[in-house]
């Protein structure tokens, strides 16, 4: 007992005579991030000819944001996220073909009708068990493509959309055809949306969210309407990747068929992955990782990029789970216990 | 002293094996009641009945005068039935205080509230930081639940459930895996429980029990053999052969 | 009633190649969404044999068997076994990550082209049955499917190593107590499975085509036989099968325009009724 009330007495390091104000500020936006956010501004006088590869980067991290949301956080896994990413670039290309290329009302149409679908396979998506899970998330992105497939003569199929018209934003600001209209639009997009999921996963209802995941047994015996909260998010999620989806047709003035394809969505999981679920930074730096590799390699052979992809996929799971933040996090952590067990060591 | 929880012919079976059979239990208002029973006689599966974890198979079961065979978990959870696991169904990789907070924040309907973070929510961190103290947990507030030891963790499964501020409080086995200096404590803090919270208790150390209950059920095979006050349980016939096998008297 | 048949015929392929998964995942309760490259594996092994080779039909078929048994075996050992105890999730990511390179490794070796195969001419044409006329070919598949089908169902209740893999299945903690060796099941299951969607790729070329994205291609439906028929439940897998078989080609037959839809259909139809499989699972 007496080396319990010896740490409560020994003074919080970081100086307040309440020692639980460490968790009070936890919510604080930290320096590192700070720091994070500077270098798409850093980025955009740094790489004056590489816009439109920003705006990638930008793009698929909101994408990832997405899935973390829905994964990292609540836990569900989906082999078809790219679903509600093709709804959103897809309801872009129809607004845009059909004069409606406002951009502002692209990206709402799009959140509205990709939480549309979200919400309703949500409820498929928590009958039934894991195995079932997978297969709703696969079928239902299968689906879609099936469906634009079929339906060539308006989407394009496989060749695209044409003519997608995108009007300037605000009425103010045109895409001009170097991308950096398009990059400094994704990129606030994208902070807009991570500034709320940041908002969100620290609320109440994200950490009910983490509780879910961490123990679904649990939470029901804490009062918990589980299945609400899990269509909540996963609706959400949908609604993000569907304006990560409306940026691409935005930003790119076209969308084809492989906005929905099972490669889109097994590439997103991968690239969470790597930068590790369940931090919010994790799918950016992922995907800034990603884009930028796909880019230096983009004149391999495509199936080199996949057999390497599948490997680094294979290894990470075996032995580096967390990814790239989740192992930083780890290190991190036992760095700081090391170092408050010798304080302690010296203080008895 | 009315029944705050009830069972009526509650049965549960598994294809053929009837694991619940026909139970009629009455837990009284503020009452200290404690079931006991040989291994495998289907205490936990009550519990887990009782908190509608699991489904009856047929019977009902009544919660402050309402039926509530058909509401779900977090429905009853809400109007005051808490319990706790008989292995720690914790939250390993938050902080004990992370873990503690949210069960006050659902308590206080907070669960929604996407926008302002739960770590800013003084009302909440509070509570929580006052239930860890009565529990002695708060020099660990800030340490993950998967670092501490079993003990430690157990006593945060108390804490989950008193944050929950239950009027009906289901303990399974609350000092297993405890080591017996700690347990007395873990059991004083229990008994110090204010009379409005009722108590139904599963446990094994009949030390414990008897030292603690007003009132005993005792559950064989899935049947409720007998339900009476400790004294009487004490010098039933039928009790002791149950616990000792046939009675060597 | 050409359908039908054709339906049961692409039924039996289905459940060739899905039996594996569906016991793997009711003896390992592990995910291997990696199962159909297995079958991609004997198709190829059958198609190299028959075309640069010259090596009669019936006769490849013993490889097509043999080599993703073998592949079975080694990444079982080397691979999955560390995996077992890993969450839902590692297992999900691990065996995508598979597929990839799986996919990959096609594409350089034999290109992205469909592979052609030419049936040996005992298996081609008709039989002329009262009432119908059925393709030899199909007629093939479905006895095959029957006798792999009901073989299977059999040495599970009669012999002893079928009831060392129900024991597994059942409690692998009292199994291995018992003195079994629960580690040799699981390799010699995850071998036989491999093996048998190994027989199914090959046998289906004809009918499934194969190029290297089949284990994405066909994932989709794998994934409803097992969930349909109930993980580990061989007879259940079987009637699913067929079922989807059926549902499918008939779909695409009789309403062309929605045919391909047939399928989630049936997905979303047997979450919405029977989440937990029509057939139950053998152990939760």
């Amino acid at each position: 007992m007496s080396t319990l009330s010896l740490n409560k007495a020994s003074p919080d390091p970081s100086g307040g005579a309440d020692p639980l104000a460490r968790y009070r500020r936890s919510a604080h936006w930290k320096p590192l991030e700070y720091l994070f956010w500077l270098l798409p501004v850093a980025a955009y006088f740094l790489f004056p000819g590489n816009y439109l590869l920003l705006s990638q980067i930008a793009i698929t991290g909101l994408f990832a944001l997405s899935l973390d949301l829905i994964f990292g956080y609540a836990g569900l896994i989906s082999l078809g996220h790219a679903a509600f990413f093709g709804v959103g670039a897809y309801t872009v290309g129809f607004l845009g073909t059909n004069g409606l290329g406002d951009p502002i009302l692209g990206l709402v149409l799009a959140a509205v009708f990709a939480a549309l679908l979200g919400f309703l396979s949500s409820f498929l998506l928590l009958r039934g068990n894991d195995l079932s899970r997978l297969m709703v998330t696969l079928g239902v992105a299968l689906m879609l493509y099936e469906l634009a497939n079929k339906f060539t003569s308006i989407t394009g199929g496989v060749d695209g959309m044409p003519g997608i018209e995108v009007k300037p934003i605000l009425g103010l600001f045109d895409f001009d055809m170097f991308g950096r209209v398009g990059f400094v639009y994704s990129v606030v997009v994208l902070f807009v949306l991570f500034w709320f999921a940041r908002r969100l996963v620290h609320s109440p209802f994200g950490q009910s969210l983490r509780g879910i995941h961490m123990n679904a047994l649990r939470m029901p015996a804490l009062g918990v309407p589980v299945n609400r909260r899990l269509v909540k998010i996963y609706t959400i999620g949908a609604a993000y990747a569907g304006v990560a989806g409306a940026l691409l047709a935005q930003t790119n003035q076209f969308v084809s068929l492989d906005v929905l394809s099972f490669q889109r969505s097994a590439d997103l999981l991968l690239i969470l992955i790597l930068g590790g679920a369940g931090h919010l930074y994790g799918g950016i730096i992922g995907a800034v990782v990603f884009v930028v590799i796909n880019y230096f390699l983009s004149d391999m052979n495509p199936q080199y990029w996949q057999f390497w992809l599948g490997l680094i996929l294979v290894l990470i799971v075996l032995f580096a789970r967390g990814g790239i933040l989740g192992t930083a996090r780890q290190w991190m952590d036992s760095r700081r216990r090391a170092r408050a067990h010798s304080r302690t060591g010296e203080a008895s | 002293m009315s029944a705050v929880l009830q069972t009526r012919d509650l049965v549960r079976t598994f294809g053929a094996f009837v694991v619940t059979d026909r139970v009629n239990l009455s837990v009284a208002a503020g009452a200290r009641h404690a079931l006991i029973g040989p291994n495998g006689a289907g205490k936990t599966t009550l519990i887990n009945l009782l908190t509608g974890y699991l489904e009856p198979t047929a019977g009902s079961v009544i919660l402050m005068d309402q039926d509530v065979t058909r509401m779900p978990q977090h429905d009853r959870c809400r109007r005051g039935l808490v319990r706790t696991f008989q292995i720690n169904q914790l939250f390993k990789d938050m902080t004990v205080l992370e873990s503690v907070a949210l069960a006050v924040s659902e308590r206080q309907g907070l669960g929604t509230q996407w926008w302002r973070p739960l770590a800013r929510r003084g009302e909440v961190v509070d509570e929580a930081a006052a239930i860890l103290e009565r529990l002695k947990l708060l020099p660990d507030a800030l340490e993950t639940t998967r670092n501490l030891a079993y003990g430690r963790q157990r006593l945060i499964e108390i804490a989950l459930a008193l944050a929950l501020e239950p009027k009906v409080l289901l303990l399974d086995e609350p000092a297993a895996g405890v080591p017996t200096g700690e347990s007395q404590e873990l059991f004083e803090t229990i008994a110090q429980l204010p009379r409005d919270v009722t108590i139904l208790l599963i446990e094994h150390d009949m030390n414990l029990v008897f030292r603690f209950a007003d009132r005993i059920s005792v559950l064989v095979s899935g049947a409720l053999l007998v339900e009476d006050t400790p004294d009487v349980i004490a010098h039933h016939p039928r009790v002791k052969e149950v616990y000792l096998g046939e009675s060597h008297v | 009633m050409t359908i039908f048949f054709d339906g049961v015929a692409f039924g039996m392929l289905l459940f060739l190649i899905s039996v594996g998964l569906s016991v793997t995942l009711g003896l390992m309760n592990f995910i291997n969404l990696a199962h159909g490259a297995f079958a991609m594996l004997g198709g190829y092994a059958c198609v190299v044999l028959l075309n640069r080779y010259g090596v009669p039909f019936l006769a490849t078929l013993p490889v097509a068997i043999l080599v993703p048994a073998l592949a079975g075996i080694v990444l079982e050992k080397t691979l999955y076994r560390r995996l077992y105890a890993a969450s839902e999730l590692d297992q999900v990511l691990f065996s995508i990550g598979l597929v990839f390179m799986a996919v990959a490794t096609a594409h350089y070796f034999f290109g992205a082209q469909q592979q052609p195969l030419h049936l040996p001419d005992f298996l081609q044409g008709q039989i002329h049955l009262p009432g119908m006329d059925v393709g030899v070919y199909r007629l093939f598949l479905i006895v095959v499917g029957l006798v792999v089908a009901f073989g299977l169902q059999w040495s599970v209740i009669k012999t002893p190593f079928g009831a060392k893999l129900r024991a597994s299945v059942d409690n692998q903690r009292v199994a291995r107590g018992l003195g079994i060796d629960v580690n040799r099941v699981f390799s010699l299951t995850f071998a036989l499975g491999s093996a048998l969607a190994g027989l199914g790729g090959a046998m289906g070329v004809e009918m499934l085509g194969l190029d290297p994205e089949f284990p994405v291609k066909y994932l989709v439906y794998f994934l409803i036989v097992v969930t349909v028929g109930g993980s580990g439940n061989i007879l259940g897998s079987l009637y699913a099968a067929i079922l989807l078989g059926v549902a499918d080609v008939a779909g695409k037959y009789y309403i062309p325009q929605i045919g391909a839809f047939i399928i989630y259909a049936v997905m979303v139809a047997a979450l919405i009724f029977r989440p937990h499989g029509l057939f139950g699972r053998s152990h939760n």
